[in-house]
Parts: structure tokens; sequence; C-alpha cells
């Protein structure tokens, strides 16, 4: 193919010239440059969705209508969602898996450089369209709504009674979904051909195993999602009925479309998680991981059940009894290797010489509060009792204590790990300290609380609740302003790093095993790494 | 690298194949529609009966009795009043029932209604046949007319002998303006062919 070899062509010739200013990013072909695009673009992305989720958290404070009026407010609990779920979280892990992997496989840039640049360049457009419609709505004339009908979109209140900025939620949805299956095609390619001689599949660091995995349900999910906002689009505006029942279609029917792809998707959240703490743990603990072949295998089955729950989402639209069973005991059979996962990183720690420098205290909260989300979870799979808990803030108990304290948690744990080897100085210990300890505390006050309330029947995506939840919501906001200002805590550590002020950071600072190939070229990383592959032993 | 020769080749082929992959899901979403259907078909999922006239039924089951409720509701910005002329009958399986659903116009224009029946428990829709419904088409009713709409149903013997009780519910949608907008869209259409 003509293209690819125009690239590597490009690829070489970047030797000679290394570009400076705002074109090294523009046109940036080079992982670790795309890679920094992406973190920062996450990172900024992280405080935007903050900021909205402040907004939720002021309104909820006290009960009655303060800050907002419930149509902004339901604006608020949507974008939210949007902007951490494909704007953080997603954006965050392509990340890592591009300055990473290289490193890992000892490949010398990923395999497609081109298609890498157009992959991060979409997204900032696609957010413009999105924040776009949310600025229109909040200082625009004429009162444009945003779209409100929740990050899950389902119709019909996406579909007939969708405001007009649905349609530009489409477009940025269809440019996110495009930008995440390059990025996907790209791990996979690269894993493929670009390791180097020696470096088998089960030699693989498990970041790479648990990115290669996740690139295959990107692959197989997003494109369901494209299929699910195209049906949206020509529902409302070419004259179709795929979610009408008016004229014959299924409102449930959306359901099932969207949570074929959205059950998948969570777990494309948290699998690299895995690989992180999985990379981490084994390296503060002086000991190497403890079942690398389970671990690989726990990664694909989780991956494979993860295409038969999706209906768990959804036991109250009444499904038949059959169903509903089959569904309640898969989702039970996931928590097994995902047990599996918690055994052999706890394992990995037995009587291992342990200490807590700031990568491994990120990792072993992250394997704590994981297990929490994963126990709630265990709770809301079984159905009779899910009628009880859906939609209820114990739903939203549930995965913000997989998401925020799971997947954000191993982000940081990643930021931590590897900031030395990406900026050549070490993350200011002190900052860091204090960040850990406040997102820790903090993290628990604004989520655990909604347990309580959620038990006690508060429904999730409302403006205003009951009296009686008062002052569980009051110490929840309280968490959740402590929470998002202790993330600028880490704006600064990030920063300082950047502008390499603090202690020098050695080759290997860790002193991780000489397995892990990234810890064997100087810190910070040369623009160009294992032009020549490394010896794999 | 040692293959440096096909390294490009080897990279492009395995681009090739997620890509098609990739379009294949975007099709797979697709085929999520029919599939729906066949399994709500087989399942009763979401309570849909048939949407066209079935057979008449050739035997009785006088055995036992169903007794069958009839809802009505009419959706939103639908100005009709539509009720069930009974609320409910009791009959054998195979035994044949007609039922009348009341409908008026209330507002001074026409309008266009489609009703969507559906039916609980789910698993019990595939086995209430219907020969004659006014669901099977859309009905038009003048501003301030009424009429009578008439259903002709039986329930299959094979229905499983739990089931002693179901619900025939009706939803009545106002088609009205999709309908003026599809002919408007005809017009157009034939008149760029002349
Ligand atoms: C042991 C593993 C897990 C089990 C058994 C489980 C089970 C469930 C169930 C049954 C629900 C539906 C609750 C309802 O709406 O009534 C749910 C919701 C959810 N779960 Fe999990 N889950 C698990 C792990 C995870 C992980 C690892 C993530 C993400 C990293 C996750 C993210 C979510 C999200 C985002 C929702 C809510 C979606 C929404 O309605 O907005 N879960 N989970
Ligand atoms: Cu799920």
């Amino acid at each position: 193919m003509t293209a690819t070899t125009a690239e590597h062509h490009d690829h070489h010739d970047d030797h000679h010239h290394a570009p400076h200013g705002l074109k090294r990013w523009l046109f940036s072909t080079n992982h670790k440059d795309i890679g920094t695009l992406y973190l920062w673009f996450s990172f900024a992305m992280f405080l935007v969705g903050g900021l909205l989720a402040l907004v939720i958290r002021a309104e909820l404070m006290y009960p009655g209508l303060q800050v907002v009026d419930p149509e902004f407010f339901n604006q608020m609990t949507t974008v939210h969602g949007l902007v951490m779920v494909f704007g953080a979280i997603m954006p965050a892990f392509v990340g890592l898996a591009n300055w990473m992997i290289p490193l890992m496989i000892g490949a010398p840039d990923m395999a497609l450089p081109r298609m890498n640049n157009w992959s991060f360049w979409i997204l900032p457009f696609a957010f413009s369209i999105l924040i776009g419609s949310v600025l229109m709505s909040a200082f625009g004339a004429g009162h444009p709504s945003a779209p409100n009908f929740g990050w899950t979109f389902y119709a019909p209140l996406s579909t007939t009674y969708g405001p007009a900025s649905t349609d530009l939620f489409i477009l940025s949805v269809h440019m996110m979904g495009i930008s995440s299956i390059m990025g996907a095609i790209n791990v996979v390619v690269t894993v493929f051909n670009l390791r180097a001689p020696g470096m088998t599949l089960m030699k693989m660091p498990l970041f790479v195993w648990t990115w290669l995995i996740t690139a295959f349900l990107l692959i197989a999910v997003m494109p369901v999602l494209a299929g699910a906002v195209t049906m949206m689009l020509t529902d409302r505006h070419f004259g179709t009925d795929f979610f009408n029942a008016a004229g014959g279609g299924d409102p449930v029917l959306f359901q099932h479309v969207f949570w074929f792809f959205g059950h998948p998707e969570v777990y494309i959240m948290i699998l690299p998680s895995f690989g992180i703490v999985s990379s981490i743990i084994p390296v503060f603990a002086r000991k190497p991981l403890f079942g690398y072949a389970s671990m690989v295998y726990a990664t694909a089955s989780i991956a494979l059940l993860s295409f038969v729950v999706w209906a768990h989402h959804m036991f109250t639209v009444g499904m038949p009894l059959a169903g509903t069973l089959f569904f309640m005991y898969m989702t039970m059979l996931i928590s097994v290797p995902t047990g599996v996962k918690v055994f052999n990183w706890i394992a990995t720690m037995w009587r291992g010489s342990l200490t807590f420098e700031l990568p491994m205290k990120w990792a072993l909260a992250f394997v704590i509060l994981f297990t929490c989300g994963g126990l709630s979870g265990l709770m809301l799979a079984i159905t009779p009792a899910d009628f009880q808990y859906h939609d209820t803030y114990f739903v939203v108990a549930h995965f913000h204590y997989v998401l925020v304290s799971g997947a954000v948690f191993s982000i940081m744990a990643a930021a931590y790990y590897w900031l030395p080897k990406w900026s050549g100085v070490m993350p200011n210990k002190i900052l860091g300290e204090v960040h850990f300890w406040f997102s820790l505390l903090s993290v628990n006050l604004l989520f655990f609380p909604m347990h309580f309330v959620g038990l006690a029947g508060m429904p999730r995506r409302y403006a205003d609740y009951a009296l009686q939840f008062t002052d569980y919501n009051f110490w929840i906001s309280i968490g959740a302003f402590w929470f998002g200002a202790s993330q600028l805590i880490f704006l600064a550590v990030a920063v300082l790093c950047c502008m390499k002020k603090g202690e020098k950071a050695p080759m290997n600072p860790w002193n991780a095993p000489e397995e892990d190939l990234e810890w064997t070229v100087p810190s910070p990383a040369p623009f160009h790494t294992f032009d020549t592959p490394p010896v794999i032993k | 690298m040692a293959e440096q020769p096909n390294l490009e080749d080897r990279i492009s082929g395995t681009l090739k194949k997620l890509l098609i992959a990739s379009v294949l899901m975007f099709g797979f979403g697709f085929a999520l529609v029919p599939l729906y259907d066949v399994i709500c078909d087989v399942t009763g999922l979401n309570g849909k009966t048939n949407s066209s006239a079935a057979a008449e039924s050739k035997e009785v089951d006088a055995s036992r009795t169903v007794r069958v409720q009839f809802v009505t509701q009419t959706n939103a910005d639908m100005p009709w009043e539509f009720r069930p002329e009974v609320r409910s009958v009791e009959l054998h399986p195979g035994e044949i029932k007609l039922v009348q659903f009341f409908a008026k116009n209330e507002a001074a224009d026409t309008v266009i209604g489609q009703a969507i029946p559906s039916v609980t428990p789910g698993v019990a829709a595939s086995y209430l046949k219907k020969t004659q419904c006014f669901c099977f088409n859309q009905q038009t009713l003048a501003g301030g007319k009424s009429m009578d709409m008439p259903v002709i149903f039986y329930l299959d013997p094979a229905i499983p002998k739990h089931i002693t009780e179901l619900t025939l519910s009706y939803t009545l949608y106002n088609v009205t303006e999709r309908e003026q907008q599809k002919s408007k869209d005809v017009a157009v259409h034939r008149g760029s062919q002349f």
C-alpha cells in the first residue's frame, strides 16, 4: 500500500530535522508527541467534565432549586457523562498506549503514524462541537438546549423529544467513534507487527496485553455505537422508524443496541487500568507478577463475557424470565475472572518487600476501591434487587467507584509512575502526597454516601430531592468540591514536570526489572527510541 | 528487523483486516434490528402481536377459560377519545371473539391515527391471534366524528396452561403530520420526474 510506504519515508525524514513550535504538534507523527497531546487533552476534558459535575453538586447541595433550572441540570448530567467517558478516560488510555506500547515492545513508533495524528486531531473538533452546544445553552440567546437526555441518550428522549443540538451531538459522537476506532486499529497493527525480535506474545507486559484486548473491543463496539446514532439521525430527519413505536419500531430496541455497545465500553474503560496496576504492583513489591498467564486469560474472558451481559442495564424493561436469568448469571460469571485478577495482585504483594511510593499508593487505592465497586456491581446483578436499585444513586455510586476510584486512579498511578520517563523529572513528592491523600479521602466522602441515599430511594438525574436526603447530599457535595480542587494539585505536578522543575530522574528511578523495556531508555525518553530493536532475553 | 522488506505488506494486511472488521461491525449494528424482531417473535419480548390477519382457528379447548382485559391509551398530542366498549372478556382458547373499540376525534381537523398493540405477559403475545384489527391499518377521522373499530381475535389453544389472564393494550399515535410529510415528499419526488 503506497500510503504506508509514504508514512515510513516521512518518519525517517524526522531523524534529520525534528520539527519545532506549533508545527511539531499539529503535524506530529511521533508516538511520544501524540501521546503527550492525548494526555493533556484528556486532562483538560477531565477538568471541563469536573466543572460540569460541580454544577450538579452545587445544585444538589441543598434541597430545592437554587443554582440552575432543571432543564439546564439535565444538560449538565448528560454532557458531564459524555465528556468524562469519551473525552477524559478513553483519550487518557490512548495517550498512555501511544507513549508506552512502542517503548514496552521495543518498537520505534506506532505502525501507522499518520493515522495516529488524525485520530488525535479529530478529538478537539468533536468536543468543541459538544461543549459548544453547552456554551450556546448557557450564554446564548433564545435558550437553545444542549443535549439533555443522559449520556445513554435513550430514544425517544433523543429522537422524538431531542433538542435541535442533538444533531450536533450525533456528529460529535461519530467523530469520537472514528477517532477511537483509528486509535484501536493502530494499537493492534503495532502489537502484531512491530514487536522486537524475541518479544513473543506471552512475554508482552500486561499493559500491552490489556490494551490489545481493549483495542479489539473498541473495533467491535464503536461501530455499533455509530450505527445507533445513525439510526437516531434517520429517525429524526429521514422518516425511518427504528425506535418509533407509532411507525412500528421499538424504543426498547434502542436500549439493546446502546448497551450492546455500552457494556463492552465500560470494560474498555477498565481493562487498560488492569494493565497499569499489573505493571506497577510487581515493581513496588519487588516480586514478579503472580499468575501472568492467568491474568492474560482472565482479561480475554472478561472481554468475551462482556458481549453477553448487556441487558443487566435493562432488567426493568420487562424481559422474559429466561432472558433475565441468563443475563443475571452471565453478569455474575464476569466477577470470577475479575476476582482472579484481584487475587493475583494480592498474591503478588504477599510477602513482597513493599514500599509505598506515589504510583504504588494510587495502585493500592485502585485495588481496594475498584473491588468495592465490583461488589456493588454484584449486588446490582441480582435482578430482583436491581428492581429496587435501578436508576437510583446506588447505581451512581457503583459506577463512580469503578470509574473514578478505578479508572481515574489507575491513570493517576500511571502518570506518577511514568512521568519520570516522559519528562526526565521526578514528580514533586510533597504535592503528590497531598494530591493522593486528598483524592483518597474526598473520593470516598463524595461517593460512599451515594450508596446510602440510593438504597433509601433517591433517584438519579433529578435536580431536587426529598428532604430526608439533605444531610448526605450536603456532605457529598463537600466531597465533590474537595475532590475537584485536589485535581488542580495534579495540574501543578504535571506543569512542574513539563517545565523540568524538580529532582532529575535517573534512567530507572523505581528499580524496575530489566525486562521492562521502557526503563532501559534514558529519562526523558529521547525523540526516537529503539531504532534498532532491543535484544530480548 | 529481519523481514524488513515485507514489514509494510504485513502492516497493510493487518490494517485491511481491521478496517473490514470495523465496517462489518457497523453493519452488525443494523443487523441487530431484524435480529431483535426475530428474537421478539420467538420470546414475546416486547409483547408485539401479529400485524396482519391470522388464519382462523379450527378447534376450541372448552376445558378452560382465559380472561382478556383491554387497556387503551393515547400518546402525546393525540386528540382522540379512545376506549374499549368492554373492559374484559372471558373466552375458551380457540373461541373467536369480536370486541369493539370506540374512537372520537375531539379536534376540529381531520386526524390520522395508528394503534400499536402490546400484550402482557409478553410470552402470551404469540398466542393471541387477530383475524381482523383496526390496528392493521391507519384510521382517519374527520374533526368531531366518531366510530366503532372492531377487533376479531382468538387465543391459540396451544397457549400455556398457567396463563389464565392477559392484557391487550393499544396505544394510539397521531401520525397525521408524518403522513402529510410523506405525501408531500412523494409529490415533490413526482414533480421532479416531469
Ligand atoms: C464485577 C463487575 C461488575 C458488575 C457485576 C456490574 C454490574 C452492573 C449492573 C447490574 C449495572 C446496572 C445497574 C442499573 O442500572 O440498575 C451496572 C451499571 C454500570 N456499571 Fe457496572 N458492573 C461491574 C463492573 C463495572 C466496571 C468495571 C465498570 C466500568 C469501569 C462499570 C460501569 C458501570 C456503569 C457506567 C454503569 C451505569 C450505566 C448507566 O446506567 O449510566 N461496571 N453495573
Ligand atoms: Cu454493564
